[in-house]
């Protein structure tokens, strides 16, 4: 079932959300979060919805159970979103034309919230908790779980604080079974087994997957969705010895973060599209210089401004070309948190090894979206640091010939030493330059040995790079093909589909360039009908896929007005363009 | 002493002949040779511009980026690695104009980095536009009436700025100008060294015989560098005379790099890397429980 809470930003629609959340995950049961939010810190409509189960969960589905509106606009906009049977929950001094919501056959709960968080707790502020008590009670989850939580999360307030709220939620807890429990269908009880599991959403896993990697350094410039790692990382700065820097811009945001590669720390950025494109100019330069750096790429609505707190998947194209000429980068974009995790460790390394800018590509979505996930998910201390072909000061000590930071070699790589060392002295350099370093913007014979000297690498890196996952069942009537964070919703629809008789599979691409495409073309070559499905108005992957295997696909399902791709919306979108395996 | 064949290379030097920069190629030469430094012991940061390609004429490490860019990536590199000597060489253009947001955040920072700022007055390389220090008035093919801003003064805004060593020279006196540099290597934290560059193809009017009859050295005229109010004064002198030296100092400041708590145990980029320990992974898992 899925409960959204929805009001005002100010109103704890987040706070209260997430701590439900933590009750129903206690109870051993698996949950998928999803928040959408306005552009403004107070007022304006918000909600955070739980979608929960006995099983793994991937995606969000359409269709609200229960919803607990804390603001008029809340009934207005998301009343429509409640499933038939479903439940309004407020409080009775909330005015909102009832006969709107009962006329869908959505039953009203109205009970007196701030009342109770006013007499019991002494604090109307409390009747966030009161309804979040008594949504246990609807629910018939027992109240032990949710008092955990309060405990849990009001502690630093104080015993008085935590009395209070544990109060009025007991009371609401009550009021709420015993009035309407009856009457509503849907419930919820704690599984027998409770393994520890963690509530993660994209950008938390993407900040621990550095930390893991060995992150020494990062910088940053706020922008939402891409905000919150540099404030994860900021806060574990002092244990794990990262130095974080909050810049001027985001031009000096991946200008430090390359300064410090150069230097020798494992250095990361994060932004959005509109920071992205302020680093471009300084993309080309790691890719000159062979500077190792990683770039987180959260994606939101573009162009410009566009719109801030909602999804899209509508810069693929733009990372892939982004900054003049051509040099190896690398485009990684996972679609889970497990996923986050496990590439932020494969971009470090990678960029060492191949020494050259790597962009880790996610979405709105998929940064604020969060999952029940066992810790086993999250190997942290048995990650691989690879730091490539990195001269050891006792190697340099006994270098016999002259140190070149770009020695032209087979593979395209050359071993790297820090600044510092007294045979390691050299130049990087931004111009076309020789072997040493030196700027030689001239000659022709040394461009074409240097400019093949860094394709090789750019040839060699899909070495290391992954075929896309397929899910589902091989020779399938319809594939989807997507990338990134709409995996969950995707293989929600694959099994959707197989369930209700339909043989469908999917390929996800999580690795995207250097394109894999003697991994990847098979397998999209054995597709019967390929269906892309993409978070953007025009299919820039399915334009890429076409463009390197020669393969167009079938037919295209798309989403750009700013939410995320769900089971439904897929399997609506087939039926509508008449899809059929 | 070192040798000051020691920082030489074998790159033929590009600058037209009478060039400003080579003055201050010598004097940056002269002022590592006379402080010891060795060349794998300082790194060179510099943008785009014809000053720029200083640090390729130098037998030093040196990272040559992107136009205006020299700062943020040498920030990025001293909170790295803290125990190099670190030296941007910037451009007027460079340094104050497509760089200006850069240079405006490091007044305040006050890291230990050296900023030679190679001040001709004109765009050279890109052949004779105006520059955000150009005099008013200065006819270019792009200002064929004449610049109709006021000049930039990277000195008073330096002051202003919270920089905390602001200095001038002129790089028709490379001794003179070796003693700054000598004195901003030396100087802990942020230090401006803002050069007097003639560029003698496209500045007619900031000529070497146009400092010459005008700068005079502070230190000679009973200047105090810790006076923040006389420096602010020299730094507005422009015209008939042109003070060069050091305009403002004040010592025993902290730098950025000693207050970032993470570097008190030495730079991170010689830390070694290993996966980490069970335990901390533990903890790290736990805040999700």
């Amino acid at each position: 079932m899925t409960i959204r809470l929805g009001g005002e930003a100010g109103q704890g629609v987040e706070s209260g959300g997430a701590g439900f959340a933590g009750a129903l995950s206690h109870g051993g049961l698996w949950l998928h979060t999803y928040t959408e939010y306005m552009s403004r810190i107070r007022g304006g409509l918000n909600f955070f919805q739980i979608r929960v189960a006995d099983h793994p969960l991937w995606a969000h589905t359409e269709g609200v159970h229960v919803l607990l509106a804390f603001s008029p606009e809340a009934v207005t906009d998301y009343g429509p979103h409640i499933v038939q049977g479903g439940a309004l929950m407020f409080d009775d001094s909330l005015k909102f034309d009832h006969d709107a919501v009962t006329r869908r056959n959505v039953q009203l709960f109205g009970m007196p919230l701030t009342k109770i968080a006013q007499e019991l707790g002494g604090n109307k502020i409390m009747a966030n908790t009161c309804g979040l008590g008594a949504l246990a009670g609807i629910i018939e989850y027992p109240f032990e779980f949710v008092a955990d939580i309060i405990k849990k999360n009001f502690a630093r307030k104080g015993d008085v604080v935590v009395q209070g709220n544990l109060k009025v939620a007991e009371e609401g807890y009550k009021v709420g079974r015993d009035k309407y429990a009856g009457a509503f269908d849907w419930k919820v009880s704690p599984l027998g087994e409770r393994p520890d599991r963690m509530l993660i959403n994209g950008n938390q896993a993407i900040g621990m997957g550095a930390i893991a990697a060995g992150c020494r350094f990062m910088s940053g410039y706020p922008m939402t969705p891409a905000s919150s790692i540099l404030e994860y990382i900021a806060s574990h700065a002092k244990k794990f010895d990262i130095v974080v820097k909050q810049t001027e811009d985001e031009i000096a945001a991946i200008l430090f973060a390359i300064g410090a590669g150069n230097a020798g720390a494992r250095a990361l950025t994060a932004t959005s599209g509109g920071g992205f494109s302020l680093m471009v100019e300084a993309l080309g330069l790691a890719g000159m210089a062979e500077v190792p750096v990683v770039i987180v790429e959260a994606q939101r609505p573009g162009p410009s401004t566009g719109m801030p707190t909602k999804t899209e998947q509508g810069d693929l194209l733009f990372a892939l070309f982004a900054s003049q000429g051509e040099f190896p980068r690398i485009v990684l974009a996972p679609g889970t948190q497990e996923e986050c995790f496990l590439t932020a460790v494969r971009a470090f390394n990678l960029a060492e090894k191949w020494q050259c800018p790597v962009i880790v590509m996610t979405e709105f979505y998929l940064t604020t979206m969060m999952r029940t996930l066992l810790p086993t998910e999250f190997p942290i201390e048995r990650v691989q640091i690879d730091r490539g072909e990195l001269l050891t000061a006792e190697q340099l000590d006994r270098l016999g010939e002259p140190y070149l930071r770009y020695r032209d070699t087979p593979s395209g790589i050359s071993p790297r030493a820090f600044p510092g060392h007294p045979k390691a002295v050299h130049q990087a350099c931004s111009d076309e330059h020789d072997e040493y370093g030196h700027f030689e913007d001239e000659d022709q014979a040394n461009r074409l040995k240097m400019a093949g000297k860094r394709w090789r690498k750019f040839q060699n890196i899909v070495e290391d790079l992954h075929e896309p996952t397929l899910y589902g069942p091989e020779g399938a009537g319809i594939t989807l093909m997507g990338w990134g964070s709409t995996y969950g919703a995707m293989r929600e629809a694959v099994d959707m589909l197989n369930a209700s008789g339909t043989r469908a599979n999917l390929l996800h691409f999580v690795d995207i360039w250097p394109f894999p495409e003697a991994k990847a073309t098979p397998l999209i070559e054995a597709a019967r009908q390929l269906v892309a499905v993409e978070g953007n108005q025009s299919g820039q992957f399915a334009h890429l896929v076409r463009a390197m295997t020669g393969r167009r696909a079938d037919r295209m399902i798309l989403r750009w007005d700013g939410r995320p791709l769900s089971p439904e919306y897929i399997i609506e979108k087939l039926e509508e363009a008449k899809v059929h395996a | 002493m070192l040798d000051l064949k020691t920082f030489n290379n074998q790159i033929k030097v590009t600058w037209c002949p009478g060039c400003g920069d080579y003055g201050i190629l010598n004097a940056v030469k002269s002022a590592l040779a006379q402080l010891e430094i060795h060349p794998h012991e300082v790194i060179f940061f510099s943008g785009i511009g014809c000053g720029s390609k200083l640090p390729d004429y130098m037998n030093a490490n040196a990272f040559t980026t992107i136009h205006g860019r020299a700062l943020p990536v040498a920030m990025g590199t001293k909170l790295a690695n803290h125990d190099l000597n670190v030296i941007c060489i910037t451009g007027d253009g460079d340094g104050y104009g497509i760089g200006g947001n850069h240079f405006l955040n490091i007044l305040r920072r006050n890291p230990d980095i050296v900023h030679i700022a190679e001040n001709n007055m004109v765009y050279g390389l890109t052949k004779g536009q105006y520059a955000p220090t150009s005099e008013r008035g200065f006819i270019t093919s792009t200002t064929p009436e004449g610049s109709i801003e006021i000049a930039f003064n990277p000195l008073t805004t330096a002051i202003n700025g919270g920089a905390l060593f602001v200095a001038r020279g002129f790089s028709g006196d490379p001794k003179h100008l070796a003693k700054l540099i000598m004195a901003a290597i030396q100087h802990k934290g942020y230090a401006l060294v803002d050069v007097l560059q003639p560029c003698v193809i496209y500045n007619k009017i900031n000529t070497y015989e146009y400092y010459r009859e005008r700068v005079y050295k502070l230190e000679e005229a009973g200047h105090n560098p810790a006076d923040r109010d006389a420096a602010w004064h020299k730094a507005q002198e422009w015209g008939e005379k042109i003070p060069i030296g050091i305009l403002y100092q004040v010592e025993g400041q902290p730098t950025y790099e000693e207050q970032v708590s993470e570097l008190k145990a030495g730079p991170i980029a010689k830390r070694i890397l290993q996966p980490l320990t069970r335990a901390q992974a533990d903890a790290l898992r736990q805040e999700f429980f």
